[in-house]
């Protein structure tokens, strides 16, 4: 049920979320006029292009809250859909896979978000970890055809794992009963979406701004030192300013906030290990016009499972 | 022939693209009322759907699929969406080789083209897969005659190879459930038949354009 009016709380950080879309709108506007057919023109369009997607992302995630438990639910099960559906595409996969890929798609994933849907945790912690790893290369080895076989139930269970399991954490948070926080959920699913994405922003934008030594430039080229240093800091410190919105004191907020950044970076270099290793380059056109959702939410599917376990060990009783 | 497009249609080029999430490149031209034959590679039936869908609405209305007879008449259902929906033209397929004679074979695929050019009329386009079966996706097949006699026969009517990426995958033959995986689909440069040209070397080159086209896994 819709509460008459949805907490103070929650308002004030959808507030804080439109204050920083306009800012950046703004700060945008102005370095395009500055910038104006210089050498960093491409950096700033897409710069603005990215301030543009995020005013879409935010208002999409914003009414899907507002929608209440319902609402989110549907949004992460489309989510998870369309992040499958990128990764299938860009894993080979063979003739014998089609079944169990259509499983995977139409069976698996939904019920993953259904078994959040009605709280049945126990069935929705096992279901992709214990039935689904039996039932994926099982269902393979009936088709018949053994080439790369190991390699082909292990590329569909990790897809399954990362797109659908992992991420349906994030509003499985909802279900959490936490004491003296009831109805408040909505929250903690915004402070999770909010300091991951943070996070890769800041880090994108400090690795801009000073970032000169790589971490891993094999798997990730942009990725440097001072982004992630600077990054990670700095959303963790906004984490543990938005104290006043979760269940935690100052200090655990800026703790599972680091432990937020630090696993959102790991999803990221993993994903992008992926990539590499596909060869993306060669799919890139497929993934372009769809905005690479499974770039966007790598590191929300690390940093979701990991802090739905923090808050449900530490805070439900 | 009526002009407009079946609602049925519409909404089953709306639905495979929502499975396919298909994304159209015109790599070689532009989208054009001229009249056309459309060829593509052939690996799943979904591939006429989404090829027809990519086409703008107006364009669509008047671009008609090359069928296989056998296939197509095999049930009522199928019979009234290739008659009625699509407006398919369905041609049998290995009619030539049925033939008693080869006067008879001659005859039988001069009238197979003049069909086909009757289907053209002054302003349809066709599309075509002249592998003429369904292919498992790995390497586009040898070209069947037909488009060299039909581009021989409309010479006015520009030649379009098209590649459809990942159908095979999404809903292979022999798969009657669609698995939502990605495609693409390009438009090559347009070509015709060079003058003196052989049937080998026409055939040989159009498979290639069409082969060329694909971007994913051809290293």
């Amino acid at each position: 049920m819709l509460p008459a009016l949805p907490d103070a709380k929650l308002m004030w950080l959808f507030g804080g979320v439109l204050f920083l879309l306009i800012v950046s709108t703004f700060i945008g506007g102005i370095l395009k006029e500055r910038h104006r057919g210089d050498s960093s023109r491409a950096t700033i369009d897409n710069l603005n292009a990215r301030i543009r997607a995020w005013w879409k992302m935010c208002a999409i995630f914003a009414v899907s809250l507002l929608i209440g438990r319902v609402g989110s639910l549907v949004l992460f099960a489309i989510i998870s859909f369309l992040a499958l559906r990128e990764y299938m595409t860009l894993v080979p996969t063979r003739r014998g896979d089609h079944r169990t890929l259509f499983w995977s798609f139409f069976v698996i994933m939904p019920l993953q978000y259904y078994l959040v849907g009605i709280q049945w945790y126990g069935f929705f912690a096992i279901m992709i970890p214990v039935l689904a790893f039996i039932f994926v290369p099982s269902s393979i080895a009936i088709y018949g055809d053994t080439e790369h076989f190991l390699e082909r139930a292990a590329k569909i269970q990790f897809g399954l794992m990362v797109c659908a399991y992992c991420l349906s954490h994030a509003p499985a948070l909802l279900l959490l009963k936490i004491p003296g926080f009831e109805g408040l959920d909505a929250r903690l699913l915004l402070y999770l979406v909010i300091v991951d994405q943070m996070s890769d922003v800041l880090q994108y934008a400090w690795g801009k701004l000073i970032g000169k030594h790589k971490i891993a430039w094999r798997v990730s080229p942009n990725k440097t030192w001072e982004g992630f240093v600077g990054g990670v800091l700095s959303a963790t410190a906004l984490g543990a300013a938005l104290w006043w919105v979760t269940p935690f004191t100052p200090l655990q907020s800026a703790g599972m906030s680091f432990t937020i950044c630090i696993l959102g970076f790991a999803g990221g270099l993993v994903m992008s290990a992926i990539k590499r290793d596909i060869g993306i380059k060669d799919f890139g056109v497929v993934i372009e016009g769809h905005g690479g959702i499974l770039d966007r939410i790598d590191s929300l599917c690390f940093a979701a499972p990991i802090f739905f376990h923090l808050v449900r060990y530490y805070f439900v009783p | 022939m009526s002009e407009g497009v079946h609602p049925i249609a519409s909404l089953l080029a709306a639905v495979a693209r929502g499975i396919t999430g298909v994304q159209v490149q015109w790599a070689g031209c532009e989208p054009s009322e001229r009249q056309r034959i459309y060829f593509a590679n052939h690996t799943s039936h979904l591939d006429f759907v989404v090829l027809w869908s990519a086409l703008p609405s107006e364009i669509r209305a008047r671009t008609r699929p090359i069928a296989a007879k056998d296939y197509w008449e095999e049930t009522p259902l199928r019979r009234y969406l290739a008659e009625n929906v699509f407006k398919a033209l369905l041609v049998e397929r290995g009619a030539m080789a049925k033939a008693k004679s080869p006067e008879e074979a001659k005859f039988v695929g001069r009238m197979l083209i003049e069909d086909m050019a009757a289907a053209l009329g002054q302003r349809n386009s066709l599309i075509f897969f002249p592998e003429g079966t369904r292919g498992s996706g790995e390497k586009v097949g040898e070209f069947r005659a037909g488009l060299y006699h039909l581009a021989l026969r409309r010479p006015d009517v520009e030649l379009v190879p098209a590649y459809l990426e990942n159908m095979n995958r999404i809903l292979p033959k022999g798969e009657f459930l669609p698995v939502p995986m990605l495609s693409l689909l390009t438009f090559g440069m347009p070509m015709q038949v060079e003058p003196g040209e052989q049937k080998e070397t026409f055939l040989e080159r159009a498979r290639e354009a069409v082969s060329s086209l694909r971007r994913i896994g051809s290293a």
